[in-house]
């Protein structure tokens, strides 16, 4: 980080909208470990709570918002200072976002609840595993100024689009098999799909620790790893395409 | 500086261009080899700590340092490929090409019209009469003053505000139609409003002038240049184009500077 400010009153407030960025950025982990905790243990008392605690995250949002606001308008930041501001703001957006996911997730396990349970919650805990590690370390990245972590984050999300492809293809399978299966199945695919949404939201903070940081956008193309949309259930079942 | 631009855009001629400059005051050496150029109706801002050389650099473009005895000035220094310092130099006309606004209004203890007259008179660019009007006129109206004082034009220009004076002052300065426009802090003793104005007014005056200005508020340099010159220790660290200087400097002096980290 730069050295301190002439103004000590300035870095004091850029300390605060920092602090209220990884302060938030806990939360959401948390928020979203608890939401597949919840679905995983099928404990519908927790799933609540993730709902509840969702305000908690749109509140530190507005204050994040409410702090920027106040530095751009009083201290009218330059270069790194400027881009910090504009980045926490992002950041922020991003968390509030990946928040709303981990409070959807937690909504589908309190209605999978209510149907005839299923065995598959493995497969996406795994997934959420992989995504909550991007969120630790894209924050940690954050907190850090760290451009090489925070790129080693932007390259996994091609893991997790990975997991969520070989997820579709075996939540299809299942279907197929047994129609009672369809809607708890596709109740679990909406679940896949937020997670993987809430890696993209890391890798979008990745992008921007990186701009932070140098100043410059991230050059090159991430590697993309999502090809749902071009399969069709006749792949899954083997029968030739007409 | 024109031929490193990697953003795009067209690279205006170059008007002035220094290379190499050195100053010393006795034995104080003052600027250290400073290459810099001036590119055609763009504003260049001239921004750095008290004592950094940007007032001594901008006064070597119209040799006003040649009015103090113990300034020596070295390098080059070229208005439109002519060297300003060369033996072939009228400095009085230079000074005509190149003119210049001081921190604090100064007008002359006449009126207001002949404040504006003044420089076309010695100049023999219109001596009397209708000619003379137009030019007072145009130049006061080009200053952005000439609505305000219409009416007045015979009341000493020392009555105006601080504002007016200093827009009479830059009116003064066009009306002998010089090419560059050197500012020296031209705002510093000034009110928000009358502020606003002159940057306004420099931002018009682009189009028909190439214009270097020294700042201490660095939110003007923003406002006003398309390119900045930080300076510092006499040495000019950085020059790129304002808002690269603004979002991404590529130094981390300047980078200190800007964002109030400074020493």
């Amino acid at each position: 980080m730069a050295a301190e400010h002439t103004v000590k009153a300035y870095d004091e407030e850029l300390d605060r909208m920092n602090n209220a960025v990884l302060e938030m950025g806990g939360l959401v982990e948390r928020q979203l470990a608890a939401s597949i905790a919840s679905l995983v243990r099928r404990d519908g008392d927790l799933a609540s709570r993730v709902i509840i605690d969702d305000r908690r995250v749109d509140t530190l949002e507005a204050e994040i918002d409410q702090l920027a606001m106040r530095i751009l308008a009083l201290r009218q930041p330059v270069a790194v200072d400027l881009r910090t501001i504009a980045a926490s703001l992002k950041v922020a957006s991003d968390l509030e976002r990946m928040g709303d996911y981990a409070a959807n997730v937690a909504k589908r396990t309190i209605a999978i609840d209510e149907i005839d349970p299923i065995r598959l919650t493995h497969a996406i805990s795994r997934m959420a595993g992989t995504v909550q590690g991007m969120i630790k370390e894209v924050l940690d990245a954050f907190r850090d100024r760290d451009v090489e972590r925070a790129m080693a984050v932007w390259r996994r999300d091609e893991d997790v689009d990975e997991s969520y492809n070989s997820l579709f293809r075996e939540l299809l399978t299942y279907m197929m098999e047994d129609p009672r299966r369809i809607t708890p199945c596709a109740h679990l695919l909406f679940v896949a799909k937020n997670i993987e949404r809430i890696g993209d939201h890391a890798t979008n903070i990745a992008e921007i620790v990186n701009y932070a940081v140098t100043g410059t956008p991230v050059g090159e193309e991430r590697p993309k790893g999502d090809v749902t949309p071009y399969h069709s259930a006749k792949d899954e079942t083997g029968t030739p395409r007409p | 500086m024109s031929e490193s631009d990697d953003t795009g855009r067209t690279a205006a001629p170059t008007r002035i261009r220094a290379r190499g400059v050195d100053v010393f005051y006795g034995d104080k050496q003052a600027l250290f080899g400073v290459d810099l150029d001036l590119a055609a109706n763009e504003v260049t801002a001239l921004i750095g700590p008290s004592g950094c050389g940007k007032s001594t650099f901008l006064r070597c473009l119209n040799r006003m340092n040649d009015t103090i005895g113990i300034c020596r000035v070295s390098g080059s220094i070229t208005l439109d490929d002519r060297d300003i310092y060369g033996r072939d130099i009228d400095v009085v006309q230079l000074r005509a090409r190149v003119g210049m606004v001081f921190q604090k209004p100064n007008p002359f203890p006449k009126s207001i019209y002949d404040n504006v007259a003044y420089g076309p008179r010695i100049h023999g660019l219109a001596r009397k009469g209708r000619a003379l009007d137009d030019v007072v006129e145009r130049s006061l109206r080009r200053a952005g003053l000439f609505d305000e004082v219409r009416d007045r034009l015979h009341r000493p220009g020392t009555e105006l505000s601080g504002g007016q004076q200093q827009r009479l002052c830059i009116a003064r300065a066009i009306a002998i139609s010089p090419e560059v426009i050197l500012m020296d802090e031209p705002c510093s003793a000034l009110d928000p409003i009358a502020t606003a104005k002159v940057e306004e007014l420099i931002d018009e005056l682009r189009q028909h002038y190439t214009i270097a200005i020294v700042t201490h508020n660095m939110q003007q340099a923003a406002r006003v240049s398309q390119f900045t010159a930080f300076f510092h220790l006499g040495e000019l660290v950085e020059f790129q184009e304002t808002e690269r200087i603004f979002t991404n400097p590529r130094e981390r002096r300047t980078q200190d500077y800007i964002t109030g980290r400074f020493g």
